[in-house]
């Protein structure tokens, strides 16, 4: 090898180093090398950001589901904070587990409302929502929407204040069902105009979360105030 | 070297005579999806101009070690690099905007313009002069996307920025705000900017 080398300058080794792809393609490795460690950095300090933001999303809703808009402002000014327990609640159902991500809220050791993370299929995509419930599972408190891809103008009008507000304080029992125009009965629910499927969509998201976690949650109650009791 | 355009001549022509959307059609995914608010767009632009400049002071600086098989890579490789910081920059700072515009985002490591930039002057060029055409074509990238944003969501909503513009009474024209409108509001522009560059050349010709 090392005579043939010597033997014919021009393919030496160098020059056959040159020619290959591996030493053409120098720049792009180097700046793959560059880019790689300065993307690697980026997340590194950016991430846990990320991360938090996300987390924020779902966490800074729920005081305002379970006491109402005004009163969590009021209480955030205060500086008086609920505790807030996150668990995930499995529910047995037609052979598989559905699990729930609930937050149990607490204020001074005694259990003020839950709040649930639900999703399920809209128009066009699917519906993320948070749904504030009472103690006892009876009572919506409150309804926000995480996520939706509706049509905007339309279905995504689901996520108004206006549209939404319609959900407070209604019973959970009996079920909670969409009409059009002029909402009469307790249980009724005004359609957005023209995303009849939106609204029914965001409707049938509740009634499921009801349903399933009612005897879960609402059964629970001797025992968590109890667990509660002992934290506090 | 004496028949590139200098600096300033690609600053400016970036902004209208070359603009990247009205006269090179370059760009149009961006255009027609995020511009049913004027918010979204400008967030789009920023990102865009970002991209455009860090990638075109990039290219131009190594410019004299490229070779013509490997640019292409290079140049995405470059692009993908700084598209990946702008993305994760909103999703840190700017959370519910950065979940608006989605994919959009990602999706600007194959908006033609930065590629076409880059090929076009940044790899030919002195730093200076990469830059300045980055600027140019950025603005005039966002000069597009916000004209086209601000008729869309003052007709398709009535408001500017969240704002209401219009009195009370204005229908909303929800078609505005929907893909449709992207396509129509977009149509009329550009015819519209063709018509008066038609009307100019003819009175040179005249004149």
């Amino acid at each position: 090898m090392k005579t043939t080398v010597e033997n014919q300058p021009g393919t030496g080794w160098m020059d056959r180093l040159k020619a290959s792809n591996i030493a053409q393609a120098w720049l792009v490795l180097l700046l793959v090398i560059g880019f790689g460690s300065a993307l690697a950095g980026v997340q590194l300090s950016l991430g846990p950001t990320i991360e938090a933001n996300k987390a924020n999303e779902t966490l800074e809703q729920v005081p305002a589901l379970v006491f109402g808009e005004e009163l969590a402002q009021k209480m955030a000014a205060q500086e008086q904070v609920p505790d807030i327990e996150p668990r995930m609640v499995a529910v047995p159902k037609a052979g598989r587990q559905v699990s729930y991500p609930v937050f149990e809220v607490r204020y001074q050791g005694d259990l003020r409302g839950w709040v649930v993370k639900a999703s399920g299929q809209g128009y066009a995509d699917k519906i993320e929502l948070l749904l504030g419930l009472s103690p006892q599972l009876d009572t919506i408190t409150g309804l926000f929407v995480l996520d939706q891809k509706e049509t905007p103008g339309l279905g995504n009008k689901v996520i108004t204040p206006e549209w939404r507000g319609q959900f407070t304080a209604k019973n959970t029992r009996p079920a909670l069902a969409v009409v059009k125009t002029g909402a009469k009965a307790a249980n009724e629910i005004d359609a957005v105009t023209g995303a009849t499927i939106s609204s029914r969509s965001v409707t049938a998201i509740i009634n499921t979360i009801i349903s399933d976690l009612q005897p879960m949650l609402a059964g629970k109650q001797s025992s968590a105030a109890t667990k509660g009791g002992n934290n506090g | 070297m004496a028949d590139q355009p200098t600096a300033l001549e690609r600053f400016v022509q970036g902004i209208l005579p070359e603009n990247p959307v009205y006269r090179q059609l370059l760009g149009l995914c961006p255009t027609l999806a995020v511009t049913n608010g004027l918010k979204a767009a400008l967030t789009m632009a920023g990102a865009v101009g970002f991209v455009l400049l860090c990638a075109n002071i990039i290219t131009s600086l190594i410019r004299n070690l490229l070779k013509p098989h490997l640019r292409i890579v290079i140049f995405t490789l470059t692009i993908a690099t700084f598209v990946t910081i702008a993305d994760r920059f909103l999703a840190a700072y700017m959370y519910q905007m950065s979940k608006t515009l989605g994919p959009y985002i990602p999706l600007i490591i194959v908006n033609c313009v930065i590629i076409c930039r880059c090929e076009v002057c940044a790899s030919k060029q002195s730093v200076v002069t990469a830059a300045g055409d980055a600027v140019g074509q950025g603005l005039g990238f966002g000069l597009a996307l916000s004209s086209i944003a601000a008729i869309r969501e003052i007709l398709g909503t009535g408001m500017l920025l969240g704002f209401p513009v219009l009195p009370e009474v204005w229908p909303d024209w929800v078609i505005m705000v929907l893909p449709p409108g992207a396509f129509l509001t977009f149509g009329l522009l550009l015819g519209t900017v063709n018509w008066f560059s038609d009307m100019r050349q003819k009175k040179a010709t005249r004149g």
